[in-house]
Formats: C-alpha cells, structure tokens, sequence
C-alpha cells in the first residue's frame, strides 16, 4: 500500500487521539475506591503542630526507672529482644552522656554527671537529615512534626541509618519474630529487611493516649506541642536550663533534656 | 507467499503451545474456593455487611487495603466511611481480622487458588485459629 505525507499524518494524528482517548477512559473506570471525602480523622485524636519530648533526667535515677520505660515501649511495639549489640533492635534506650553529648564533657566535671545513663530515643528532628536520604519516601515527616516510617517501603538499603546522626534506627538483619516474646497482637511486627524506630506512638495518640513511655517513666518524660506557648513541654523549656543533642548539626531536635539534677532542675 | 511451508508448520506449533494449558486441563473438575464467612463474629451480626458491598470487596479489597495504608501512615486518618455511612477503625490486623478470624479459610482459600503470595502477613499478625 502506498501512501502520501499527508494521508500518513491524517492516520497518525487520529490514532494518537483514540489512544489518549482510551488511556483516559480506562482511568477514568479505575477510580480509587477510597474517595477524600471517605476518611477521616479519628475524633479523639491528639493533635499538635509539632510533637516534642521533655525528658526530665532528675526522674531517671535506678536502673528500673530506665528498664521500665524501655519495656513499656518495646512490648506493645514488638520490638525483639535480641541480645547481640551488632544486630540488636532499639527504640528507646540508655547510653552514656558522652554518647548522648559528645564534645560536650569538660575536664574536671562532675563525676555523677559524666557516668550517668540518658534516656535516649529517636528525636523527630524538624530537619531530618534521615528523611533527606530515604530513596523511596519510606521514611516522611508527618505535618505534625512526627518523623514516620512506612514499613512496606522501606527497601533496607540503610541509607537513614547512615544518615541519622543519633544511631536512632536499627536495622532488620534477620526475621524479628523468634525474638519477640509475647507479641502485642494489636500491632504489627516488622519484617526482615526493614528498617525500624521510635514512631512517637502514632497509633497511640490516634486514639487519644500518650505514648507508652511517657506513662511509664511516672513524670521523666513529657511531651507536648512545642509551637503552642502554653504547653507544657514549652513550660518547662522556659523554665529550666535544657539541652539537646548535637545542635551544632543542624538538625533540630524535638528532644529536650533537663540535666541539673537538684531542686532547680 | 515464500516459505509458506516453514511459516505454517511454525504458526501451528504456536497455537499448539498456547492452546496446551487449556486442551489439558480441559475434564478436570476445578474446584472453586469458596471464601468462608462463618466466623463467631460475622455469625452475631445482624446484619451481615463489610465495610462495602461483598461485589466491590471480591474486586476491589487489595485496592481498599492500599488506600487505607496510605491514609493511616501518611495522614493519620484512621476513621473510614464505609457502606451506609457506618465508620470504621481503619485497620487490617484490628478490623479486618476481627470479623474474618479465619484467614486459613477467607484469605488463603482464594489466595492459594490464585497463586498469589501477599506479604502481609510477614508484619501483620493472623489471628490465633483453633486447629479444626
Ligand atoms: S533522630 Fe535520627 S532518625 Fe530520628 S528524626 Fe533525627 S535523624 Fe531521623
Ligand atoms: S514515643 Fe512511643 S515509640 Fe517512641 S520511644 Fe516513646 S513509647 Fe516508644
């Protein structure tokens, strides 16, 4: 079949209109069956601008007032006891205050200061570097300043885990399940191969709870909304003196510690 | 037409190979999975209705399941209009598996006939199922 330039354009140009015709149709049958106008938040749900923790370490003496929060956490999240530090998963947990503020020891400190334990935990940083390097989105930062993890995306190339300068997140290197005891069963567990952290108890504050550890640590941890004046973890940030963990970073975390341990604390 | 012997000995050796699944499998009995539904909880309602109509929910459940992660994770809503208006908990492990606490007999049945291997369950936990 012969045919000329003209006859060749009238085809073409006619068959790109029925093929975005039809790719538009197709479309427009595979509507999401979840509409906006179909969810909603749930009416209790706490709300904030930007979630943030007041960790009061004056509360955090004996080695039950950590163990008991860590517990609080790890057991209705799931979190698998695994005891090898190489490979071990943590959400909240006790380091050193050299670890927790390094470059911040002097000299001739006081020695109680220098061997005591932090309360350490994912800060849900308001410039996340982990959330910069996520290659899938897996890892987001919530409108209300929680730093979120999305399990079925992440695709475990670890590259938050380098990027968080806090150690905050713990790698899957094996499947979770053997080593978690007695499963919440209201919650999910992870995966091989995942990354995982602290969530700011999300699901917890859904429904109108506080997260686990502020109600186990009997005061040692408060959160509120640090952009409301009148909250009070902005209350307590007037107050007292309070650091927080290598600002020089730049990455603005939303935890805040008090460290005086007498009645000016 | 050149070598018209090799391309119809070819053309027939395709439509044999496509059509061999189909001629083989032809005379045996399939038997349709057929997703059970009578678990205690469903049994007690009165009236028997997921969150949308059973025709949209065979369809379209893996789609629903998606969205709902969506909203939960990234937006934190977690109350879904259902059918009728009725809300609920948007929840795989909390709702889902609160009426259907038979997984070996709804999910599997369908997805073992499919062939199909969601990975759900490597993070969700099933509901503990009495061994009958
Ligand atoms: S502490 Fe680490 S994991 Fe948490 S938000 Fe900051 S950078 Fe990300
Ligand atoms: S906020 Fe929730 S998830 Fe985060 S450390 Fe506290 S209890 Fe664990």
């Amino acid at each position: 079949m012969s045919m000329d330039r003209r006859q060749f354009l009238k085809i073409t140009g006619v068959s790109t209109i029925l093929g975005i015709g039809a790719v538009a149709g197709v479309n427009g049958l595979s509507r999401s069956p979840v509409e906006a106008s179909q969810v909603e938040p749930s009416p209790d749900a706490l709300k904030a601008k930007r979630w943030g923790f007041v960790i009061d370490m004056s509360k955090f003496r004996t080695d039950d007032d950590f163990t008991r929060v860590r517990h609080a956490c790890h057991s209705i999240h799931n979190v698998p006891d695994i005891d090898n530090p190489k490979v071990e998963i943590k959400w909240i947990w006790k380091d050193t205050y050299e670890h927790t503020f390094p470059g911040q020891e002097s000299k001739y400190m006081a020695e109680e200061m220098k061997d005591k334990p932090f309360m350490v935990l994912c800060n849900h940083c308001d410039n996340p570097p982990c959330v910069r390097v996520c290659p899938t989105k897996a890892t987001f930062k919530r409108s209300d300043g929680i730093v979120m993890m999305d399990m079925h995306r992440c695709i475990g190339c670890r590259f938050c885990m380098a990027a968080c300068p806090f150690g905050a997140r713990s790698f899957n290197f094996g499947d979770p399940r053997p080593f978690i005891k007695e499963p919440n069963p209201e919650f999910p567990t992870r995966t091989k191969g995942v990354v995982e952290k602290c969530t700011f108890c999300y699901e917890r504050l859904a429904k109108g709870l506080n997260p686990a550890c502020v109600d186990a640590s009997q005061g040692g941890i408060v959160f509120g909304d640090l952009e409301d004046p009148k909250s009070e973890v902005r209350r307590l940030i007037s107050k007292h003196y309070t650091i927080r963990r290598k600002l020089e970073l730049g990455t603005e975390p939303s935890v805040y510690y008090i460290i005086g341990g007498n009645e000016n604390a | 037409m050149y070598d018209s012997g090799k391309i119809i000995t070819g053309l027939l050796v395709f439509v044999a190979i496509v059509s061999f699944p189909f001629v083989y499998s032809r005379g045996t009995n399939i038997v349709k999975p057929e997703p059970k539904i009578d678990t205690p909880v469903i049994q007690q309602m009165a009236v028997k209705q997921c969150v949308q109509p059973r025709a949209f929910m065979r369809a379209e459940h893996m789609q629903l399941l998606n969205d709902w992660r969506d909203s939960v994770v990234r937006d934190g809503n977690r109350v879904y209009v259902g059918f009728g208006g009725k809300q609920y908990n948007m929840s795989l492990q909390n709702t889902c598996m609160h009426c259907h606490s038979n997984k070996k007999e709804f999910c599997d049945s369908c997805h073992n006939f499919m062939s199909v291997k969601p990975y759900c369950w490597d993070c969700h936990i099933a509901p503990k199922e009495n061994k009958s």
